[in-house]
């Protein structure tokens, strides 16, 4: 090769180079822009909010003395609500995704579903509010309650679930399946034994994800009737004293009533908290709502963190 | 012609006839890939089906367990009679109740990502077995007869991903082996593995074919060759040839047959 040659070559090297440095380095730019106005928003939040994070702000509840406010209400709202949502979210969810990803058979029906879920996890949550107003507090009665609205941040993340339940089961090597088939498995033994095994860390997460969106919502929670002024907890299902559980002398020996009456209590949530708090005229509630915001994203960022504990701890030994 | 030549071969030679294909035709959706293939498969041998990529080896090999069962559009015509009583293929044969009688080796190692133990015991606990006593008892019968117990004794309850290829293909050989199957199909269970492994895995072959019938699918000549007491011959969907291994290899009776043993085609 010519002297001439090379040196186009080497040019033309360069050139090349310079343009896939250009790209590195916008995209670092873009990505830093990105995270330093999420911290900048996060340090402001949490440095206007920490003076008024305190063991009183969580025991109190909401007063019309900014000093005196709490989130005692909303937290405890919030943490009850969860529980119904997960309860209700998961197994539907996670059945549904089974259902969809190994019994179903793939015809213009399963098509069909499948376009629906995935459009549904892009449906406004308010819709979901109007929907569980007319459905669970009209129609079936449920009323303006903490069971109500668990269901209905379920019925939210529903699509999620599903979603990655079925991505979860879909990344289980299909050479997994078919050994457990060979040894004379049913479906239900392939899909119990190993499938969920393995996939469970995934589903996990899919589940924790939805749980953390539906931590935030607020519009749907506001739609069936969140109170917003609230200065009492649910009923405890528990007695006060010993043995606590509510035993009772007839059948069917437990106070029913009692254990689930907190289901039918009305609540309020974190969000709707903070909002109360930033519409008020006084600057001093400003304070409260951002620590109440800093609590709420702390609770998120736990779930996430949980997530991806339980994610590294079943893949631990897990690949294939 | 080829067929009746060797059907008359496979009746007159062979007596002890553990599954017997009749007139098998097999289509993936509209696409016909085996075209009517008769073959005895001996009881207590070693049965070895050779031919080129694509030839069907494979596709007939896992309509001994009605493995085509598990995907849409599949589709078996004619019978594989087991002890010439059950059709395996029939419509009432539960493809469970097959799989039961007839385990597999497939062609990768392909452990279930548990302990040694448990990949062994699953092969019993899936009939529901749950006594930990004949549970244990059988899993190292099984491990011994995959000449693999003295290297995993002392770690039963390690992840079965610990183990070398080699390790784990004789791990999947006794998983195959715990539940008493009468036959056991291979799927060309060296490809994917190193020569010492493989021939490790011959030796248990042979060793094998004391207690339970074998039926293996291979890609290398050299090793029908070397393990197998009867071979079948298949090349494009259809069986060429089928008889004792050593008379297809030294006189086959089949021109395309003694193409493909000299490396003219495949």
């Amino acid at each position: 090769m010519s002297q001439e040659q090379l040196l186009t070559i080497r040019e033309d090297i360069n050139r090349r180079k310079l343009i896939n440095q250009i790209f590195a380095i916008v995209g670092l730019v873009v990505i830093l822009v990105a995270i330093f106005i999420l911290l900048a928003l996060i340090v402001h939040m949490v440095s206007s909010g920490i003076s008024r994070i305190s063991p009183q702000f969580f025991t109190s509840f909401p007063s019309r003395r900014a000093e005196k406010a709490g989130i005692m209400s909303a937290w405890v709202g919030t943490s009850l609500i969860m529980l119904v949502t997960a309860l209700a979210a998961v197994p539907i969810g996670v059945a549904s995704g089974i259902y969809l990803e190994e019994y179903s058979r793939k015809n213009l029906l399963a098509d069909f579903i499948e376009i629906n879920v995935t459009n549904l996890a892009g449906v406004p949550s308010i819709v979901y509010g109007l929907l569980a107003l007319g459905l669970f507090v009209y129609e079936l009665n449920l009323g303006r309650s903490i069971l109500s609205a668990g269901l209905t941040l379920a019925l939210l993340i529903l699509p999620v679930v599903i979603v990655t339940t079925r991505e979860a089961l879909r990344a289980i090597p299909n050479h997994l399946r078919e050994a457990a088939y060979a040894l004379g498995a049913s479906k239900w033994q392939m899909i119990w034994d190993h499938v969920l095994p393995y996939s469970f860390g995934s589903i996990l997460t899919g589940v924790i994800i939805g749980l953390s969106r539906a931590i935030g919502e607020t519009a749907p929670v506001v739609t069936i009737g969140a109170l917003v002024f609230i200065r009492f907890l649910p009923d405890s299902p528990l007695n006060s004293e010993f043995p606590y559980i509510p035993f009772q002398g007839e059948f069917p020996y437990l106070n029913i009533q009692q254990l689930f009456a907190w289901l039918q209590s009305e609540f309020t949530v974190m969000p709707i908290q903070m909002f109360t708090w930033v519409s008020r005229p006084e600057r001093a509630f400003e304070a409260n709502a951002a620590a109440a915001g800093t609590v709420l994203i702390a609770m998120t960022l736990a779930m996430n963190g949980i997530a991806i504990y339980l994610r590294y701890r079943f893949r631990k030994g897990l690949k294939w | 012609m080829v067929e009746k030549l060797s059907n008359k071969l496979s009746k007159s030679t062979i007596s002890n006839a553990k599954a017997e294909v009749d007139n098998l035709s097999f289509y993936y959706g509209s696409f016909k890939a085996l075209k009517s293939i008769s073959l005895v498969v001996p009881e207590k041998q070693v049965t070895a089906l050779i031919g080129p990529s694509g030839c069907g080896k494979t596709t007939l090999l896992r309509c001994f367990n009605r493995m085509h069962d598990l995907y849409p559009g599949n589709r078996y015509e004619g019978a594989i009679w087991l002890d010439s009583d059950v059709n395996i293929l029939g419509k009432k044969i539960d493809p469970i109740e097959v799989r039961m009688r007839i385990s597999m080796v497939f062609q990768k190692p392909n452990p279930f990502p548990k302990s040694i133990y448990d990949n062994v015991a699953y092969g019993l606990r899936v009939r529901g077995e749950n006594r930990r006593r004949l549970i244990e008892n059988k899993m190292e019968k099984a491990l011994r007869g995959a000449a693999l117990w003295d290297e995993v004794k002392d770690r039963l309850y390690d992840s079965a991903y610990n183990l070398s290829g080699g390790q784990q293909q004789r791990l999947c050989i006794a998983r195959a082996l715990v539940a008493d199957p009468e036959i056991i199909l291979f799927d060309e269970p060296t490809s994917a593995l190193d020569p010492i492994a493989t021939s490790s895995i011959e030796e248990l072959i042979a060793e094998l074919k004391k207690q339970v019938t074998i039926l293996i699918v291979t890609h290398s000549m050299q090793q029908a060759a070397r393990i197998s007491d009867y071979t079948a011959f298949m090349y494009l969907g259809a069986m060429m040839e089928f008889g004792e291994t050593r008379q297809i290899f030294e006189r086959p009776a089949n021109s395309q047959t003694e193409a493909y043993i000299s490396g003219r085609i495949g």
